[in-house]
């Protein structure tokens, strides 16, 4: 018997947001890690009135990949940091390279 | 079921040390990751390297390993290259699925770092999980309909956990952007107690496509003119994801030039424009008219493509 049931989501966007709770939810570490990824300037808070930590969309993103990278890779979170800082303009590089050999 | 060369798939002698294997992982590891490789193989590969480093770096694991014979009919004789071992058991997990059958025959299911036993007594909201999804540049203009497969590990009532396979039909909405989540509440792992369900983030790719290239929610493509169509202006069919519409070019175009055709691109909010960039192609000489008018051009127009460069 096969469910034909069409689930529908929203988009995590700029204007998505985050608490605290959900982020570390979401990446299943606890919030003290994503706190730690603020003071690193990995991402930043939207509304940041300590008792009440907001994020925006974009940073799950950001989140996700540094602890993918921790776990998998062994480094630690400035070192993840940095990757993904660089990971970034790769990505960026690699378009600017898709569209001029296009 | 397929005999899984680990020591193969690290690159490592069957009597490497300790020290060995882990190098070999880490190194593979940063290779194969997904988030760094864009190698389309990237995924299935690092999949492939974890399952072999869970085994060999553990010495019961790895002793198990290797009292297999790896020359026994009963491999059913697969000698293929490692890709096309994990074209069958596909899963559309990030980091959940499950390892290859070989593993499971031998070691069990693989560890999840699940967080089912811990305060199990308690009302504790389940996890959330990731997968992804490939759609078509189309797909963000028309929205769709994908399914995808999942493997996760759930616990029953009791408490013992099994792997779960569940077939998920996912509204894609118009208007998503490469490298975008979907969040779908309640799709993640039963939570424990009164605890909630976690939810499912899935995160979309595009495919690469044969015409546009893409930035965000803009698109970029090139269409070709003839030469005429460029010097002297012309309105021209270009396909545009949502349809074929006309495209005026002005007289004095060249290869190079680029226009902007607004809100044509990826209708997000804002929606994203179509950059066109004009490549002037010349019909070629095959004919002897064809021959004799690129001759007439030569003599009436004086053109010097290269006097910028002196020559």
């Amino acid at each position: 018997m096969i469910k034909q049931t069409v689930l529908s989501g929203l988009i995590v966007e700029k204007g998505t947001i985050f608490t605290l709770e959900e982020l570390s939810h979401a990446c299943g570490k606890p919030a003290e890690w994503i706190l730690n990824l603020v003071e690193e300037g990995v991402i930043e808070p939207v509304k940041n009135d300590q008792q009440h930590w907001q994020f925006s969309g974009y940073c799950l993103r950001r989140v996700l990949i540094v602890q993918r990278l921790e776990s998998d890779l062994g480094v630690n979170l400035a070192g993840a940091a940095l990757a993904l800082e660089l990971l970034e303009e790769v990505e960026t590089l690699r378009n600017k390279i898709a569209l001029l050999e296009y | 079921m397929e005999y899984k060369d680990y020591y193969k798939i690290m690159g490592l002698q069957r009597n490497a040390s300790k020290e060995e294997i882990k190098r070999a992982y880490r190194k593979l590891a940063r290779k194969y990751h997904p988030d760094i490789s864009k190698e389309p193989a990237a995924e299935a590969n690092f999949k492939e390297v974890s399952e072999a480093y869970e085994v060999l770096r553990d010495p019961k694991k790895r002793a198990t390993y290797d009292r297999l014979d790896p020359n026994l009919k009963s491999w059913q004789q697969a000698d293929r290259d490692s890709s096309f071992e994990f074209s069958k058991g596909e899963f559309d997990d990030l980091h959940g699925g499950a390892f290859s059958d070989f593993f499971e025959a031998f070691f069990g299911h693989k560890d999840q770092h699940s967080d089912f036993n811990r305060s199990a007594q308690f009302n504790t909201r389940g996890s959330d999980h990731h997968a992804k999804v490939s759609i078509n540049l189309e797909d963000a203009f028309f929205g769709a309909t994908r399914s995808i497969n999942l493997q996760t590990q759930e616990a029953d009532s009791r408490g013992s956990i099994r792997a779960v396979n569940r077939t998920l039909n996912i509204k894609i909405p118009k208007g998503i952007k490469d490298g975008q989540q979907i969040r779908l509440s309640g799709q993640g792992s039963n939570g424990m107690g009164q605890g909630k369900k976690g939810d499912l983030y899935l995160e979309v790719h595009f495919n690469p496509h044969p015409l546009y290239r893409l930035e965000q929610q803009d698109l970029h493509m090139q269409l070709p003119v003839t030469p005429w169509e460029a010097a002297l202006g012309a309105t021209v069919k270009l396909p545009t994801p949502a349809g074929v519409v006309d495209l005026k070019i002005s007289p004095g175009s060249n290869s190079g030039s680029k226009m902007r055709l607004k809100g044509r691109g990826i209708p997000s909010n804002p929606a994203g424009d179509i950059y066109v960039i004009l490549s002037v192609v010349t019909p070629p000489a095959t004919s002897e008219s064809a021959r004799k008018l690129y001759q007439e051009m030569e003599k009436i127009m004086a053109f010097n493509p290269r006097a910028k460069m002196g020559v």
